[in-house]
């Protein structure tokens, strides 16, 4: 099992005990785990990221594979065409933006830029909707969640975009997967870490209705429970029982499938 | 054991555990689901291995009259339902009869009405804040009768919200100081707001147990939780979403409380403050009679 949305480091606005990569393998050996695509939390909320993803591949390398690095890259940010670069050298499965922390809005053409580049590389975009439930944000959080247009531009930026969306519920899931193509809606992944389970059954509504294939596991430890997604999982009814997720490294191949795709019609 | 028994063994072991703060719903609430998400229930405390859910309906959920301020007839038809699913259930489902204290009249026939039919607790909403006088002949009649008082609360009431009057827990320990005979349930400190506030503003207040239900699944909350007021302060639940409830008894595990610890809030604490005999099967299941512990 692959969790897509696990971070390290602090959080300003509350305190989170243990954020360390040496906890989140115990916790990750506790539930079952394999493998963790880890973002570094502080650089969300950093003017550059760059030297928070110099901290979390420097953090992340005694773990070897069991913890890939996703770096955090600003479009908006000089040379980040460098970063991207980088990012694949080090062997990230991903790279992480926050819109909505940088003031970059829907439609940005930058945005688009970048999660194109990302995709011809191979790396998915990592979009987080939220952190925390607006209901208990600091009041100088305001930077509020990622809206589903922000998602759809984003998604229709071109066929080698892979998107893997953190955080939404059912509504924004549902906004966005009917406001794409076919083929948009194929470029786009949902982690189901904030995702209603019973007695409302969310979870095994989308999964009826936009199919499991669309779907990956993900926790947003250590701000979140990693007892949450799982037991949503466990709790499907029992139509649903058992079923399979997508996996990391089927994003990743879609992506790198596209990008020979296009290599080949060049 | 089989493999196919071991399959239904249910994920929380099956110790006793009592949900504290559930809701069903019912024809007049305004959906045409309502009855799966009834089923929904039920099926996942199955799973789970929820031996009670002690419930309530909040009215007509926004149909008729508004969710947190339901009208003197919706919260009748609501509680109708509710004593109508109890006497379908009585194995598994127990009530808190939902009043607005606005209607201070009405409030206590409906107590008095429901209890009589088996309700065991009493449920508040949003109608009115916590602190207000008008809850005060709610909260003495609650004491009289032995049966806790779940209140809505806001974690950390910093400014008015649309659709609710917002209580916090320092409001409700200004009632729970009014009436130390009374026992409150401080509904779902997962359910939105800043819960940190919420453990210092009602640490002196031993009459007012918090429930650990809601959406809210932030790591640290429930070690903060019993660090704050103990674990025999802290009740169960799941309110609108059950595998943040599992999840939460998977995180006690984690924290390495004392099995008494989580016995205590599986359901001992909920077995200690409702009435004495309102779970024969927590005693039947665990062979102690938690009534030995009832006020």
């Amino acid at each position: 099992m692959i969790d897509v949305n696990a971070l390290i480091g602090s959080y300003p606005f509350r305190y989170v005990p243990h954020p360390e990569p040496g906890v989140l393998v115990r916790v990750m050996d506790r539930e079952g785990i394999d493998i963790a695509w880890v973002g570094h939390l502080p650089s969300a909320f950093y003017r550059d990221p760059a030297p928070g993803n110099v901290e979390l591949v420097r953090e992340l390398a005694p773990f070897g594979s069991r913890l890939r690095p996703v770096p955090t890259i600003r479009p908006d940010w000089p040379r980040w065409e460098h970063a991207v670069r980088a990012a694949r050298e080090h062997g990230a499965p991903a790279i992480r933006v926050y819109p909505p922390q940088w003031g970059v809005g829907p439609g940005d053409e930058r945005m688009r830029e970048l999660a194109l580049a990302a995709g011809e590389q191979g790396l998915a975009l990592v979009l987080t909707v939220k952190f925390e439930d607006l209901r208990q944000r600091h009041p100088m959080d305001t930077a509020g969640d990622l809206t589903a247009a922000a998602i759809r531009d984003i998604a229709r930026a071109g066929g080698a975009v892979r998107l893997v969306v953190a955080a939404a519920g059912r509504e924004m899931i549902e906004e966005v997967h009917w406001g794409l193509t076919p083929d948009e809606q194929q470029r786009v992944y949902w982690d189901i870490s904030w995702i209603w389970g019973p007695p409302e059954d969310h979870l095994a509504k989308l999964l009826r209705t936009i199919g499991p294939e669309r779907f990956v596991f993900g926790t947003q430890w250590p701000l979140r429970l990693t007892q949450s997604p799982r037991s949503n999982l466990d709790l499907l009814p029992d139509d649903l029982r058992g079923v399979s997720l997508a996996r990391g490294e089927a994003i990743c191949g879609a992506a790198s499938a596209s990008r020979v795709a296009r290599a080949t019609r060049a | 054991m089989s493999a196919a028994r071991s399959a239904q063994a249910p994920l929380a072991g099956s110790e006793p555990l009592i949900d504290a703060h559930a809701h069903f719903y019912h024809a007049a609430a305004g959906r045409a689901d309502w009855a799966d998400v009834n089923a929904a229930r039920f099926r996942a405390g199955e799973r789970i291995g929820i031996t009670y859910h002690v419930a309530s309906v909040l009215g007509s959920y926004g149909f008729s009259s508004p969710t947190y301020f339901p009208s003197p007839r919706d919260v009748t038809v609501g509680n109708d339902a509710m004593l109508d699913l109890c006497a379908r259930e009585p194995d598994r489902v127990r009530m808190f009869v939902t009043v607005n204290p606005n209607y201070t009249d009405h409030a206590l026939s409906e107590i008095e009405r429901c209890a009589a039919r088996g309700a065991i607790g009493i449920k508040l909403l949003a109608s009115r804040r916590a602190d207000d006088p008008l809850l005060d002949p709610i909260a003495a009649e609650a004491a009289a009768r032995g049966m806790p008082v779940l209140h809505h609360i806001w974690q950390h009431r910093r400014r008015e919200w649309p659709s609710q009057e917002i209580s916090d827990g320092a409001d409700l320990a200004r009632l729970a100081s009014r009436h130390p005979k009374a026992t409150f349930i401080l509904a779902h400190i997962g359910g939105g707001g800043d819960y940190m506030h919420t453990f210092p503003a009602i640490a002196d207040h031993p009459n007012i147990l918090p429930d650990i239900s809601g959406s809210g699944v932030d790591r640290g909350m429930l070690d903060a939780a019993v660090a704050a007021l103990g674990a025999s302060r802290l009740l169960w639940g799941c309110d609108l979403t059950m595998e943040t409830g599992l999840a939460k008894l998977r995180a006690l595990d984690a924290i390495e409380l004392t099995s008494d610890e989580r016995s205590a809030i599986r359901w001992r604490n909920a077995a200690r403050i409702f009435p004495r005999g309102a779970f024969p099967r927590c005693a039947s299941l665990d062979g102690a009679n938690p009534d030995a512990r009832a006020r």
